[in-house]
């Protein structure tokens, strides 16, 4: 075990802390000052604060880059998890500029210190090999959400949603806490690695426990079928802002965690996912919600017409293309699942965007809401053409690389058998069901007539702007994506 | 030079976007940027001499998996980007006439031809399977905002067939560059490398299909005649034209070169088909008498010629399947005599004279007596017709006969049946013409037509003159053809059941 002193944890740790301190900042300037001002000028104040937090974590991070792994696997700081760390900073910006123009709570402060919060302890999630800082983040995470989920008082379906999703998360929290504690039961340590080096019986009765235990925790937290009950009605309740919140940062953390705890933690334990060669493991538990997420997912959202709940079912959908990239477990998977899941996270946010201006403007997420918006708000529009093609993997859109890239990577794990095969066939037709539903978005914004002679919609410019650059971001790291890659490693 | 197809195309669609551009503009900005693209394939045509393969860029792209941005052209390739630049431009002059969004749609044209053209041109896989798929949304976008009978079921019949086909697509290649090493998506150096035969037996009818279900190989054609009927135009003239060429043209360069194994005997004999070969060369014979008999009973006038591509692009699978030089080259000059053959039916039928009579229905065209009102249009579809049955002198002519000769060697029965698909596709073209423009005139019905413009009258004259050219003088393809189908990247095929 390396212990260090405080200045030196101070300084491993400083990201973090000036996350938390923006948060506090936050809350004390709303509190303090800005009690008088219009809503809309402290939710100014209050993201330019947030913004300028983030922004000055990530540059710590830039300037200074650490390699470190002390108190027993607590904190493990390396390069990729400080590019991690990053990303989920300037997402959590994104989300924050975003949401600059709502005006649904009286309570700016909190709601952009939770934000921060949440991002705190995303950071934390992704940095830490030991069960004890995973379960504590984890929990700092979801109570965190849960109330974001919340926010919207005057809601009644953001208080459902909120309620679904606290009751959902709480008892798979039960779950993933009485699993880790089998494991600690069984190895004596809270070490990922040295619970690794301890599981001596890989067909061990009271391991499976533990694993499918885990499982249930963190496939709850990523949304994959049977645990997914809670996104449609957490994507369609929570305020915009939230909702981009929980499927974009949320699931970045989530799925680097899950694949950590799985693959560092329960490494000697896979088993085989091979089709006709089937080891009993964690791999085949992965591979079977895998499959079903993919095909849930995607079937279930041909029917939505809440554009929120699509986009809640693509999710669960896109969850279970990731989830391959834990049943392969190389190191060159994990590579293809963090550029997956980045660039997921960053289309989402924008088609979050998208929607949140429709909803304010038009008035509500329907489909027919969106019929016509071509002729309305062509950049809008546009804007939402590259989110949705990227979603359904068009290239030359970042979305199409990242399915590339996984499947070709799952492929490889087993490349002298093809023994996953069936995964990435499975899949790859998934996602030909994926073009239906992009598709009916699409129809409605460019070809369907609008409903009355409605005039042009006015976005606003922080929202316009926003959008704009994270489409092109969506169709550089498509055209580009090496400069991705090579940041992520 | 050639990439410059691919580029100008592509650059002109955010300039066709800009707000400034009057719908005017934007008609000549297309057709500018469309001579443009065929001028620079003239150029390259003029100067080829061989119809090897000759490299044009080769950067490495994504180095992390050894994908390249590799465009390269061999004399397959520069007959299709020949035959892509004459349909495009000739697609543009026949919409002259569109108002509704102009510019919207001259954009998506352009986008579509873009990616046309960078299939023809990639010889890295990866980089052919991006242009690939990004030739399906334009598509999508034309049929369903400027279409007409059931546009949106057919825009989306379409979409989904592609993407369905390029999905299988794409299992197979991904599943070539993993067993390959997982180092290069190179077409060339993928060709060489030996792949297991029990692998390319499976790959191989995966990969064949995803692409044919895009060259309307019966039983997957059924996209072809609803998109063709709904579409504008324009975009029948391209789909039918030359986005059908796209999945013939990945049937042979990709599915065919990488694995040509996959064509040997079984080994058994299942219902008496001994080999995918057999297969599919029963499924294209089927599809040649299919969509013959089927266009011979239609009562739309766009969907005879719809069921007649079908029809004609079942010959282009059947010069494949036959794996003999004479088959091979009549099957790609078949890719080229139908691309401009079908743009011109279509543009008669859809731009001659729906546009003006507003009906397609035979039966009412039979009562109006075209021939005295638009006499210029049944001109054109009496040469056209002719030259698609195979009247010798026409392009439509040397194509089939190579590829019945290839096949009289490979599958005497077949080419009997596909011989009687010749004979029914005289009969079907024979009952369109006559219903359509020589029937007689009720007497006081006499309708007035605006007369044919200018703009068709160049672009039907263009394709006429073309499809001639090519039909009197064969070698002018052939040339190019036969030296690539030589050249080493085919040396799996000719080494396996090669006739």
């Amino acid at each position: 075990m390396i212990t260090v002193g405080f200045p030196e944890l101070f300084r491993l740790v400083l990201p973090e802390v000036i996350v938390v301190a923006a948060a506090l900042a936050v809350l004390s300037v709303d509190l303090l000052f800005m009690r008088a001002a219009a809503r809309r000028t402290r939710f100014a104040v209050a993201a330019v604060i947030s913004c300028i937090g983030c922004l000055v974590a990530a540059v710590q991070m830039l300037m200074v880059p650490q390699q470190a792994s002390v108190f027993d696997g607590m904190l493990v700081i390396s390069p990729q998890t400080q590019m991690i760390q990053i990303a989920l900073l300037v997402m959590a910006m994104l989300v924050i500029l975003l949401s600059i123009d709502s005006t649904f709570t009286p309570h700016v402060g909190e709601y952009l210190a939770l934000i921060l919060f949440a991002t705190a302890s995303m950071m934390f999630l992704v940095s830490s090999e030991n069960i004890l800082l995973i379960f504590i983040s984890l929990e700092l995470l979801s109570l965190s959400l849960y109330i974001l989920a919340a926010f919207n008082k005057q809601s009644v379906r953001s208080a459902e949603a909120a309620l679904k999703y606290f009751i959902f998360g709480g008892i798979s929290a039960a779950f993933a806490l009485f699993g880790l504690s089998l494991v600690y039961g069984l190895s004596n340590s809270t070490n990922l690695t040295q619970i690794a080096a301890a599981i001596k019986n890989p067909l061990d009765p009271l391991l499976f426990a533990a694993i499918v235990m885990v499982v249930v925790g963190f496939g709850f937290k990523v949304a994959a079928v049977p645990f997914h009950f809670w996104a449609p009605d957490v994507y369609e309740g929570a305020p915009t802002s939230s909702a981009a919140l929980i499927a974009s940062s949320s699931k970045v953390a989530g799925f680097v965690i899950f694949y950590k705890v799985m693959v560092i933690g329960f490494a000697g334990a896979e088993g085989s996912g091979v089709w006709r060669g089937y080891v009993s493991g964690w791999v085949p538990v992965i591979a079977t919600i895998a499959a079903l997420s993919m095909v849930l997912g995607n079937l279930v959202a041909i029917s939505q017409t809440s554009v929120r709940r699509l986009l809640a079912y693509s999710a669960i959908a896109h969850g279970g293309y990731m989830l391959l990239g834990i049943v392969s477990h190389t190191p060159q998977s994990f590579d293809a699942l963090l550029y997956y899941v980045v660039t997921y996270a960053l289309t989402t946010i924008g088609a979050f965007g998208v929607v949140a201006v429709v909803e304010d403007k038009i008035g509500g997420d329907k489909l027919s809401d969106f019929a016509g918006l071509s002729r309305r708000a062509p950049v809008l529009s546009f804007c939402m053409l590259i989110f949705m093609l990227s979603l359904a993997g068009i290239p030359p859109l970042a979305g199409f690389f990242g399915k590339f890239y996984l499947f070709t990577s799952v492929l490889t794990a087993q490349a002298r058998t093809l023994g996953l095969l069936w995964l990435v066939i499975l899949a790859i037709l998934m996602s030909t069901v994926s073009l239906y539903y992009y598709l009916q978005v699409l129809k409605r914004i460019y070809i369907a007539p609008t409903l009355d002679d409605a005039g042009p919609i006015r976005t606003p410019i922080v929202a316009q702007t926003i959008l704009c650059l994270i489409a092109f971001g969506v169709v550089v790291l498509g055209c580009a994506p090496n400069i991705l890659l090579v940041w992520l490693k | 030079m050639l990439a410059w197809t691919i580029y100008i195309s592509f650059l002109a669609v955010p300039v066709l976007l800009l707000p400034m551009v009057s719908v005017r503009a934007s008609r000549i900005i297309a057709l500018l940027t469309a001579m443009a693209g065929l001028g620079v394939t003239l150029v390259v045509f003029a100067h080829q001499q061989s119809g090897e393969m000759m490299t044009v860029t080769r950067v490495a792209w994504i180095p992390t998996l050894g994908l390249e941005y590799h465009l390269a052209a061999d004399g397959i390739s520069l007959s299709l980007l020949l035959l892509t630049g004459i349909v495009a431009v000739a697609g543009i002059l026949f919409s002259w006439n569109i108002e509704h969004r102009a510019k919207e749609f001259f954009a998506l044209y352009l986008a579509l031809i873009g990616g046309v053209y960078g299939v023809f041109l990639s010889f890295d896989l990866f980089l052919l399977f991006v242009f690939y798929e990004i030739a399906i949304i334009p598509k999508y976008f034309l049929i369903a905002i400027w279409g007409s009978t059931n546009r949106e079921y057919a825009a989306m019949k379409l979409a989904l067939y592609s993407f369905a086909g390029s999905a299988l697509v794409l299992i197979g290649l991904i599943a070539a560059y993993v067993v390959a090493g997982a180092k290069t998506m190179n077409l060339v150096e993928l060709a060489q490398y030996p792949f297991p035969v029990h692998f390319q037996m499976w790959t191989f009818p995966l990969v064949f299909i995803g692409f044919a279900v895009l060259a309307g190989m019966w039983p997957f054609h059924t996209w072809a005649p609803t998109g063709h009927v709904a579409a504008p135009t324009a975009a029948s003239m391209l789909l039918a034209g030359v986005v059908m060429k796209l999945g013939a043209y990945g049937c042979l360069r990709v599915a065919m070169t990488l694995f040509p194994r996959g064509l040997d005997a079984w080994g058994f004999h299942v219902l008496g088909f001994g080999s995918w070969r057999d297969v599919f060369a029963l499924l294209a014979v089927i599809g040649i008498v299919y969509g013959a008999m089927v266009a011979l009973v239609q009562k739309d006038f766009k969907f005879v010629v719809g069921y007649s591509s079908v029809s004609h692009m079942g010959f282009v699978l059947l010069g494949l399947m036959t794996l003999s030089q004479i088959g091979l080259s009549g099957a790609v000059l078949q890719m080229f005599s139908h691309g401009i053959l079908a743009g011109l039916l279509f543009a008669v039928v859809g731009r001659m004279v729906y546009d003006r009579t507003h009906t397609r229905d035979l039966a009412a065209l039979e009562k109006m007596s075209l021939y005295k009102l638009i006499p210029f249009a049944a001109a054109t579809f009496v040469i056209a017709s002719m030259a698609s049955i195979g009247l010798p002198g026409f392009s439509g002519f040397v194509a089939e006969l190579q590829v019945l000769m290839g096949a009289w060697r490979a599958f005497p029965p077949y080419m009997i049946c596909a011989g009687v698909g010749v004979v029914i596709g005289v009969a079907y073209t024979w009952r369109a013409m006559q219903k359509a423009f020589f029937g007689e005139a009720e007497p006081g019905s006499l309708h007035t037509l605006p007369p044919i413009s200018t703009p068709e009258r160049i672009g039907a004259i263009m394709l006429i003159a073309v499809s001639l050219i090519i039909g009197l003088y064969p070698q002018l393809l052939l040339n190019l053809v036969v030296p690539a189908l030589n050249s080493p990247l085919f040396d799996g095929l000719r080494k396996g059941s090669w006739q």
